[in-house]
């Protein structure tokens, strides 16, 4: 069946912010959505609102609304567009469940907009536990399948939820409905649990809905990526085990793939429940996946959930498999079938086949538990992680030893220094999943623990228990002193995945040792195409992981290659907006000529996409991985230059030992990013170029910290050097704070780098600027004015573009100075500094040479590419050249926006909602200097309110209009809340506020009602405090600003129960007086009347002038 | 931890595999055949239609649930040789009885353990199937050049009749699951144990016979149905039951062939059979229902083809026939049928065992033609 006729546009929806359990996969998927739709020669019109997106860039849609993606929203867009199609099931829970929304509100049939992908009654059939449940049922009984669901029973209130445990006793596993990343879901133990758990997943399905069931903890976990055509062939992608028994949320798991401990019948009979089970929830057209679990004693098989929408599993198997299911998904929904769509990859044959590997993929994901204090390691049903890495080897030993040591973190990988610890400590450990876990298994078996033993305390599969008892005999092996690292030593070890850094480690070797006797004995990969059928075609597509195998597949290349090494698994501080930036890099310079090669270890990015750049290796990036590469790649043609600049930290901390390596490192050289990390030498430059810094000074000790302290006079910033996104640092006010901090960087292990330690700017507007330079012109790309004063780490603070406060004297004084550093630095290629403005004077807090964070929405804001300019710039071109051929504005830059230009409003997401103390309360929710933020939103419109209304809304769900204000500030923030406040009661707003805050309210004719405070309990005729009211959601906006030091009680503790209790109730809270200043020009906008929505190719016509 | 003794692999074409020993020690020839299947290992080394082969798994890790008595698809291993990437040091699984390393050595099956299956699989692809030698323990110190002079000894799969080899010595039954509606006779060229299980799930009383069983053998159990199994060798080879075959179809009764049963029926209604170059094993691949269009993820194991033209229907001694499946990998014909007669065959493997369950529904087809002949 060819592609229909009868569509001509097609509107997708995106899934918004990256937030735990929806993240940079649903740009990958939509990316390729949109690709793939307009290839087709269709009208493509797309609603996201995250700038750091691929998806978002104005080139990938024809109409692209940087919008909040609500039904009312994306209403107005179909009223406007009017597309005769909406492909709802790339974007994640969130484009589903707008999809779901505009159905049953009627606007999709009064717009005549046809749901393709997956109609409504097989969304719910898939979502909807108690119809899937039917659905499975039915398939097994009339199939004649082993298939079941687990014993369940659905409730809407406490009490249903009590009857029911008395029916299925404890332990059992509580999920809410309609959730996503599993949101409100964990085990119940006990009665307490169980009140604790399903009433807070009562309150977060939007059908307050929760589902008990039977515990099938420990059960093998699996999953199957399945996709259909409107043909009615099935075929099955992918299928996945999970090492990580169930009990873990397949996010949070190790996760393996092809399915490594089953026989081709247990194999089968889940492959035939799942064809059976897709047809009768009646999924037509894309894919599904659907996890299962099997009881590894008796071999009954659970089908425990479906989702009807490509997910963060089918980007895995994407990359894991070479076939690219959102991009097939995309064409199936617009009637292709499978049989007519061609395998990219072998290029002869078709996609209606199912991809056989001949090699493992490990994914292991990624936490940020360091970035919430007090927050509970250990890992349920609820996701937590905030990414992942995936490695590819030819077995599973040398995959998952390549998966660990691409994430990057302290002691991710295994290690065999020292002894092995304490048998039963490390199984009692184990024993509850938590970040690392398997870790404690590796020490556990090298400390003599038996399998069994092992597999007693954990449920891992024994077979998997068995190849990491394999890799304990191997560092036996390597450890023996007597004997040479032989040849055959070495390929044994390197072939199980050891890194040349865990050998050094055993033998007490350092790392480029090891290489060098490695290199010397000719012990080096070769690299294998990912090719979709095990070798039986030939791979069209170059695809490449490395592997100590037998010959090599890297194809010969004839001309000038550019490696870009990109950012490796996403974490806080550290996410899709550099994927933006490497992708952007690779697009542009392989028009330019070249042929680009990307490094890369995410599976959720479009980088590691096998089409976006000339080759694709999906590797670590670590040195060793790096420089396999770089040599495979030298020996195969010329390699023009690597890009550091791009990736953020990880690649940058990599550049000066490529340049000692011999490796041409393009872009800012080694020596000047030096130049602007090392804070002695930071000074120079910044006294060189006569431009002011807070007074700073760096230490290794308490005692140095407190003598700095001392000169400099508190509060104090304090931060370790060489980190991204704020991590450790913290404001401190006096000396007893600052030597639990020095004393927690001791022993985190963390003073291999000195503290730094910086006057910290009451008052002050922080400023970001993103620019480009060439060595003679400087591109200022964007200044961004934060709304949040200094002290909130940039990542976590809104910030307006063009600046909403500056005037042209303070850009110019910007300019000048972003010169003066670019110059003193040695950029070449993008540059990012912070300034504060405090009293009239500009510091620089500190200069990134480097793309930032900001890139993609100054990019996005502006209508300019910056990233694509950067690597230009890095290979050479001037600005002027780039200017003359377009790339650039001919005139001007983003600094000289004209007047009627758009107001851009970033916001950042946090993801507090996640995380939990270990006895159950949230963590508190402040904004601080360390960044914490998962994700960002951009409202754009004609004026700052409107743009600053939108963000929220994006962000946070929308600002009310009306209703009951709480407000408590702290003292030094009464005189700036006064305002806003009395113009939110003119609003009509109703104001509650705690005792001294109405004093100062009431003096200032602002009637405000005094509410009880958290710590005063319940008044004596039963007068509710202020947590009760928000918790019974009575108060609609809050406002509320910390005071007090963290972990005291009195005020901050009051202020993190209120900030707690609207994290729980989803209120909006504001926790800065800027914000609330914000917030109220955001409320006016929208009680005003009607917000529009306009494209960003709109916008660009009004800032390029139409270009 | 113990390694086990060196072994080699040497290819007719002089390249050599170092490796360890996996299973028996000695040494072994066969045609040296990649197999893509990532499950099912156990039905894999037990289909007599591996007889004579070295089968290379390209799924790197082979053995992780030992072996059990319930996947076997025949009595004993049939594969001449057994290449792994990663043989499994333990079984996991709760219906194994035992590790495959063990069965393999019980069964004297030599088989070695290299790390480039998948160079070698890249190999065959580019060069096409070939004799090989897998030696080890005392067989793999000989020199390398006398390795290769006793591989290029080894007789070729080409013209080899195979089937003798591998058929069941005396016709047996395997009742019907249920009520009985259907007497099929089913000619064991290296049949697969649940070839008759699926029939006798759909009623049909299996009268399995041996490879030399004659026309007059066939019909003389007075048959509702007659099915030629999958099997080892050279169809070109296969004259005998060419001619039973063409005995059957003269008779006018329904037919069924699986694999080797296409080949035949393709040289019995008078078209030619070719070798490929290196063949299909695997359990993905896609074979189209030219009528309906429909696809199915199916299991293969087939190093020769039938010639047929694929563009139409074409005489035949028993009237019209048309190519029913095709492979949409590489345009192979995949089944044929006669167009006014009760007969069809398939290429690829309906009963699965390893493999997806999609083509099932041809065992139900069979059971039609045969309901449609009363």
């Amino acid at each position: 069946m060819p592609r229909r006729t009868d569509i001509s546009s097609v509107l997708v929806i995106g899934s918004g912010p990256i937030v735990i359990g929806q993240a940079a996969e649903f740009d990958y998927s939509g990316t390729q959505a949109c690709r793939v739709l307009r290839a087709e020669g269709l009208r493509v019109i797309l609603v996201n609102s995250n700038p750091a997106t691929i998806m978002t860039d104005p080139e990938m849609a024809d109409a692209t609304y940087v919008e909040p993606i609500t039904p009312e929203v994306v209403e107005k867009i179909i009223a406007k567009e009017r597309p005769d199609a909406l492909l709802p099931t790339l974007g994640g829970q969130t484009a589903l469940n707008t999809a779901i929304a505009l159905f049953e509100s009627g606007v999709l049939a009064r717009y005549d907009v046809e749901l393709i992908g997956a109609d409504v009654d097989a969304i719910q059939a898939g979502e909807n536990r108690e119809r899937f449940k039917g659905v499975v049922a039915k398939v097994a009984r009339e199939k004649g399948l082993n298939a079941e669901s687990a014993r369940s029973l659905i409730c809407h209130t406490m009490d249903e939820c009590l009857a029911a445990a008395a029916e299925l006793g404890y332990p059992m596993v509580v999920r809410p409905s309609f959730t996503m990343g599993g949101a409100g879901s964990g085990f119940a133990h006990d009665e307490t649990d169980l009140r604790r758990i399903a009433g807070s997943g009562l309150a977060a399905s939007p059908t307050s809905e929760v589902l008990l069931e039977e515990s099938i903890l420990g059960w093998k976990e699996y999953e199957l990526e399945v996709m259909r055509d409107r043909a009615d062939n099935v075929v099955i992608i992918c299928s996945i085990e999970n090492l990580d028994p169930m009990g873990v949320h397949t996010g949070d798991s190790i996760t393996v793939a092809p399915a490594m401990t089953l026989t081709d019948r247990e194999y089968q009979n889940m492959r035939d429940v799942a064809i059976e089970v897709i047809r009768e929830v009646g999924v037509d057209t894309g894919g599904c996946n659907i996890q299962f679990a099997i009881d590894p004693g008796s071999g009954r098989m659970i089908v425990i959930e479906m989702n009807p929408r490509v997910s963060r599993s089918s980007a895995l198997a994407s990359k894991a498999t070479g076939f690219p299911i959102a991009k097939i998904a995309a064409k199936l929904a617009i009637g292709y079938t499978l049989d007519e769509i061609p395998n990219d990859i072998t290029a002869e044959t078709p996609a209606s086949f199912e991809p056989s590997l001949d090699y493992v993929v490990v994914k292991v994901p990624r936490f940020a538990f360091e970035k919430f204090p007090g927050a509970d390691g250990g890992l349920t049903t609820h996701m937590k992680s905030v990414g992942e890495a995936m490695a590819i080897g030819r077995n599973l030993t040398e995959a998952l030893q390549k998966a660990l040591r691409s994430l990057e973190q302290k002691g991710s990988a295994f290690s065999w220094a020292g002894e092995p610890g304490d048998v039963e400590a490390l199984l009692e450990s184990a024993s509850r999943p938590h970040d690392g876990r398997l870790r404690d298994v590796q020490r556990a078996l090298w400390a003599g623990a038996t399998i069994e033993q092992v597999y007693a305390a954990t449920s891992i599969d024994p077979w998997f228990l068995d190849q990491i008892a394999a890799l304990n005999e191997i560092a036996d092996d390597i450890r023996v002193s007597a004997d040479a690292l032989t040849r055959d030593k070495l390929l044994r070890a390197k072939r199980h995945g050891f890194s040349d850094a865990q050998i050094g480690e055993i033998r007490n070797l350092r790392e480029d040792v090891v290489r060098e006797l490695r290199h010397a004995l000719d012990v080096r990969p070769v690299y294998l195409t990912v090719d979709t059928c095990a070798a039986e075609f030939a791979a069209q597509t170059p695809y490449l992981y490395s592997s100590y195998d037998e010959e090599t597949e890297v194809p010969p290349g004839d001309r000038p290659k550019v490696i870009i090494l990109g950012s490796g698994p996403n974490r806080i501080g550290q996410g899709v907006e550099f994927d933006y930036s490497c992708v952007h890099a690779s697009f542009t310079l392989t028009e330019a000529g070249y042929e680009t090669v990307m490094v890369n270890c995410n599976p959720e990015t479009v980088s590691t996409d096998y089409d976006t750049s000339g080759r694709l290796y999906f590797e670590p990036l670590t040195l060793e991985d790096v420089l396999e590469v770089v040599h495979a790649e030298q020996q195969s043609g010329e390699v023009a230059g690597v890009i550091v600049q791009l990736g953020g930290q990880t690649p940058l901390g990599l550049a000066q030992k490529l340049k000692d390596a011999g490796v041409p490192v393009v872009g800012t050289s080694p020596e000047s990013i030096h130049l602007a990390e090392e804070r002695g030498a930071f000074g120079r430059v910044l006294h060189r170029a006569g431009l002011p810094a807070p007074k700073h000074g760096t230490a290794t000790s308490y005692e140095e910290a407190r003598e700095i302290a001392a000169e400099i006079g508190y509060p104090v910033l304090v931060r370790p050097s060489y980190v991204l996104g704020g991590r450790g640092m913290e404001i401190v006010y006096d000396d007893a704070t600052l030597e639990s901090y020095m004393e927690q960087q001791r022993q985190g292990d963390l003073l291999d780098h000195p503290v730094l330690v910086d006057r910290f700017l009451d008052e002050a507007i922080e400023i970001d600027v993103d620019a480009l330079y060439d060595g003679t012109d400087l591109y200022l790309g964007g200044v961004m004015e934060h709304i949040e004063e200094a002290g909130i780490h940039s990542g976590d603070s809104a910030c307006a573009l063009p600046p909403i406060t500056l005037g042209h004297d303070d850009v110019r004084r910007i300019r000048e100075a972003t010169v003066a550093l670019a110059e003193g630095i040695g950029v070449r290629g993008l540059m990012n500094v912070q300034y504060a403005l405090s009293a009239g004077v500009l510091y620089v807090l500190e200069a990134n040479p480097r793309a930032s964070r900001t890139v993609p929405f100054v990019s996005k804001a502006t209508a300019v590419p910056l990233a694509k300019a950067a690597a230009r710039v890095m290979l050479g071109t001037t600005i002027a050249e780039l200017r003359a051929e377009g790339l650039l504005p001919a005139t001007g830059d983003g600094g000289t926006l004209p007047l009627d230009a758009p107001i851009a409003v970033k916001e950042a997401v946090l993801p507090f909602d996640r995380f939990r103390t270990r006895d159950g309360a949230f963590v508190d929710t402040v904004l601080g200097p360390e960044m914490r933020s998962t994700g960002e939103v951009m409202g754009i419109d004609e004026n700052f309110g409107t743009a600053y209304a939108k963000s929220q809304q994006a962000a946070y769900g929308s600002l009310p209009t009306k209703g009951r204000v709480f407000v408590s500030v702290a003292n030094r923030d009464k005189r700036h809340m006064v305002f806003p406040v009395k113009r939110l009661a003119d609003l009509g707003f109703e104001i509650l506020a705690t005792e001294g805050t109405a004093e100062v309210l009431h003096r200032n004719g602002v009637r405000a009602k005094i509410v009880r405070k958290h710590s005063a309990g319940t008044g004596p005729d039963g007068e509710p405090t202020i947590v009760r009211r928000v918790l019974d959601g009575d108060v609609d906006l809050i406002v509320n600003t910390p005071f007090g030091s963290p972990g005291q009680s009195g005020p901050r503790l009051d202020g993190y129960e209120i900030r707690t209790a609207a994290v729980l109730r989803g209120v909006p809270c504001v926790t800065t007086v800027q914000g609330l200043a914000a917030a109220v020009q955001g409320i006016e906008a929208v009680a005003g009347g009607q917000v529009g929505v306009r494209s960003l190719q709109e916008h660009a016509a009004r800032l390029r002038g139409g270009a | 931890m113990t390694q086990p003794p060196p072994a080699i692999l040497v290819l007719e074409d002089g390249r050599v595999f170092h490796g360890a020993a996996y299973g028996a020690e000695g040494e072994t020839f066969g045609e040296m055949v990649f197999n893509t299947g990532m499950t099912g290992y156990q039905e894999t080394l037990t289909d007599p239609s591996y007889a004579r082969q070295i089968v290379a798994m390209t799924a790197p890790h082979i053995g992780n649930t030992g072996v059990n008595d319930d996947d076997p698809e025949s009595s004993r291993i049939h594969v001449a040789g057994y290449v792994v990437r990663e043989p499994a040091r333990v079984a996991s699984s709760w219906r194994a009885t035992g590790s495959l390393g063990s069965a393999l050595r019980a069964q004297g099956v030599v088989g070695i353990a290299i790390p480039g299956t998948r160079a070698l699989t890249r190999h065959l692809r580019d060069k096409g199937a070939m004799r090989a030698g897998i030696f080890s323990g005392d067989a793999a110190r000989a020199a390398e050049r006398d390795l290769l002079d006793r591989v290029l000894a080894s007789p070729g799969m080409e013209g080899a009749d195979l089937a003798a080899g591998v058929t069941t010595a005396e016709p047996y039954v395997v009742p019907a699951i249920g009520e009985k509606k259907y007497t099929v006779a089913a000619v064991d060229l290296g049949i697969k144990s649940m070839t008759p299980h699926r029939m006798a799930e759909r009623g049909c009383e299996v009268h399995v016979l041996p490879a030399t069983a004659t026309a007059d053998d066939i019909l003389a159990l007075r048959p509702d149905g007659v099915f030629f199994s999958n099997g080892p060798g050279d169809p070109a080879a296969a004259d005998d039951q060419v001619a039973a075959l063409r005995g059957v179809l003269d008779a006018g009764v329904p037919f069924f062939g699986i694999c080797f049963g296409n080949q035949i029926f393709g040289r019995a209604l008078g078209l030619g059979t070719y070798k490929l170059r290196f063949g299909h094993r695997g359990l993905n691949q896609p074979v189209q229902d030219r009528a309906t269009g429909k696809v199915d993820v199916s299991a293969h194991n087939h190093g020769f083809a039938v010639d047929a033209p694929a563009d139409g229907p074409f005489d035949t001694p028993y009237g019209r026939a048309e190519v029913s499946h095709v492979n949409l990998n590489d345009g192979c014909v995949e089944g044929l049928r006669l167009l006014d007669r009760p007969a069809f065959s398939v290429q690829y493997h309906p009963e699965a065992a390893a493999g997806p369950h999609d083509a099932t529904g041809l065992f139900a087809r069979f059971c039609e033609i045969m309901e449609g002949s009363d």
